[in-house]
């Protein structure tokens, strides 16, 4: 299959942090990769150069064979990757349907929202289809603010998937979630996947990864340690050895799936 | 409910129409031209800052601007004091609109505080320009042409024109609520991040509204400079033009359309009536400050919200009651 975004020798530091140290990732269209690793081996930062939230240091992004690297967040969602965040990150004093009008329109001129209506039909219809997919619609005229952090989490979701992009950056997505909505998001993304959507999944939740992705990369220390299947990444020593064997992660990952 | 919401408005609209003639008083019409003006600049001030939660205490910039546009236009253009003069309105708003968008490329480089911080800055840079530059006259003002009108009639043109200013700004700031670039607005107040990587070009929104909203206050202050016949560097550049209306919006409802339109006819009405009524021209400032203590500690979000709050309480309350009665009844029998 060929690589829909692909990042390669991707560095960043923070201070005399090295977040992500010459750290390459290729996601596959129409695939489900995870992305997983300790804590602080530098997932997060690898979406947020991704997504164009952070510039790197060095290397470079391609999304669908244009470079990305160094385009803003707003271009990036354009040309058609939606993310999510760790800690969900919603617009907590408008309503649920309204958060999900703002992301209706991928690439808008800024011009064109000045004489426009906030939406039109077929936006609402899209906004209400999708809250209903997520199990949200009868919440729409709620402020997004009172919803329960694991509606949070579909709201999130939902807004990005409206929004139609090809290729999803889901982070931690059963982080915080009781196992029934595990259940319910890891079905309705391959659901999506089956539909044509890519994905890629940072997610400490192992159960979750192994149960539902294609490939899986493992990152350590901001460099990637190991890709392949899940079976050939559960198998591999090294990867035991940096991450799933270790007595400390152990409890991080039971932290995690019982949160 | 509906139907109430238009007839409120309506009826608000009759009251402000009918008041210069049904009140004759120059000394309460002049309170009126003053009260609409600081209306018509709060809630233009409230379609940005209120929208977008980028606090602004720099709007003096655009209010002095307009009245110097005005002052400077009449005086070098020789234009006869008179009706004609309302005509340089307009293009005073478009001048403190251009003035706007340097000084918000500048200002909304930055967020939260320090944009507040940067605001203030920005008005100082204007207010000491205005003092020391020659062709504003320096601390000496200028005077623009005798508007030769009799003291009784004097301040009814400028009402209606004031009252146009508060009607175009609220329909401005509703247009804007309902756009596209409200929401907009809105999802840059709840997390500009976010927005941002969900494809509003969060500079280009945010400096558009910064932009909109100068128009208003350039027009205000350039009614502003007709109605006094004079200006000075330090009325038209006044940091506590900056605090008033900021106060204002929140004072009514920060964010919503009718708490700016509130807060500004209740604070400035009174600190017009305060200030003829008591020879000592400070006394509202601590009436004010007691004001103000009591709303931060009462209704944080303004008396709109507070309002809006209590009121729909009730009526859930009465619903409650409403469902527990005949059960209640149903019980003893």
């Amino acid at each position: 299959m060929a690589a829909l975004l692909e990042a390669k020798d991707v560095s960043r530091s923070f201070g005399g942090v090295h977040a992500l140290a010459g750290c390459s990732l290729s996601v596959d269209k129409g695939s489900i990769t995870g992305l997983i690793g300790p804590n602080g081996s530098g997932k997060t930062t690898m979406f947020n150069v991704m997504t164009g939230y952070v510039k790197p240091d060095k290397g470079t992004v391609s999304f669908d064979g244009h470079d990305v690297t160094n385009a803003r967040p707003d271009k990036i969602f354009a040309l058609g990757i939606g993310r999510t965040f760790q800690l969900t990150r919603i617009f907590a004093r408008i309503s649920v349907v309204e958060n999900m009008l703002v992301a209706t329109q991928r690439d808008e001129s800024w011009l064109r929202g000045l004489t426009r209506s906030k939406s039109s039909k077929s936006e609402l219809d899209a906004a209400m289809e999708w809250l209903d997919f997520v199990g949200l619609s009868r919440l729409a005229s709620m402020p997004a603010g009172s919803l329960s952090y694991g509606q949070r989490k579909l709201l999130e979701l939902a807004y990005v998937l409206v929004a139609d992009p090809d290729v999803i950056l889901l982070d931690e997505p059963a982080g915080g979630v009781n196992l029934t909505l595990i259940n319910e998001i890891s079905e309705k993304i391959l659901a999506l996947n089956k539909g044509g959507k890519t994905f890629l999944i940072v997610e400490h939740n192992m159960e979750f990864v192994m149960k539902i992705c294609d490939k899986v990369t493992v990152m350590h220390q901001g460099c990637d340690l190991v890709t392949g299947t899940p079976a050939e990444v559960r198998a591999n020593p090294a990867v035991l050895d940096a991450y799933l064997g270790s007595s400390d992660d152990e409890f991080d990952e039971e932290e995690d799936v019982s949160a | 409910m509906s139907k109430a919401k238009p007839t409120a408005w309506g009826l608000g609209l009759a009251v402000l129409i009918l008041f210069p003639i049904i009140e004759t008083n120059p000394a309460w019409t002049s309170i009126g031209v003053l009260t609409l003006m600081f209306m018509a600049c709060t809630t233009s001030w409230n379609m940005f800052s209120g929208y977008s939660g980028y606090v602004s205490l720099g709007s003096a910039i655009f209010f002095g601007s307009g009245a110097y546009t005005m002052a400077l236009v009449s005086t070098h253009a020789h234009m006869a004091g008179g009706a004609a003069l309302f005509w340089l309105i307009p293009l005073a708003g478009l001048v403190a609109m251009v003035i706007a968008v340097p000084v918000g490329a500048i200002a909304l480089r930055v967020r939260r505080h320090t944009f507040v911080v940067i605001t203030i800055a920005l008005f100082f840079v204007f207010q000491l320009l205005a003092i020391n530059a020659s062709f504003t006259g320096g601390a000496a003002g200028i005077y623009i042409p005798l508007i030769p009108w009799g003291a009784s009639y004097y301040n009814v043109p400028f009402y209606y024109v004031a009252l146009g200013m508060v009607i175009f700004a609220t329909l401005l700031s509703a247009a804007v609520r309902r756009s596209r670039f409200g929401l907009q607005l809105l999802a840059i107040r709840d997390d500009e991040d976010r927005a941002l990587g969900l494809g509003v070009r969060v500079t280009a929104v945010k400096l558009t509204g910064f932009t909109m909203s100068a128009f208003t206050f350039g027009m205000a202050g350039a009614l502003y400079c007709m109605l006094q016949g004079q200006i000075y560097p330090q009325f038209v550049f006044d940091p506590t033009f900056d605090i008033t209306v900021a106060l204002m919006a929140f004072l009514g409802g920060f964010g919503t359309l009718l708490g700016p339109l509130l807060g500004g006819l209740i604070l400035e009405a009174s600190q017009q009536y305060l200030t003829q009524s008591f020879s000592n021209g400070s006394l509202y400032l601590i009436l004010f400050g007691v004001l103000f203590l009591l709303v931060i500690l009462f209704m944080p979000q303004g008396i709109v919200v507070a309002v809006s709050q209590w009121w729909n309480g009730r009526a859930q309350r009465r619903e409650l009651k409403a469902t527990r009665d005949p059960a209640a009844v149903g019980a003893h029998t």
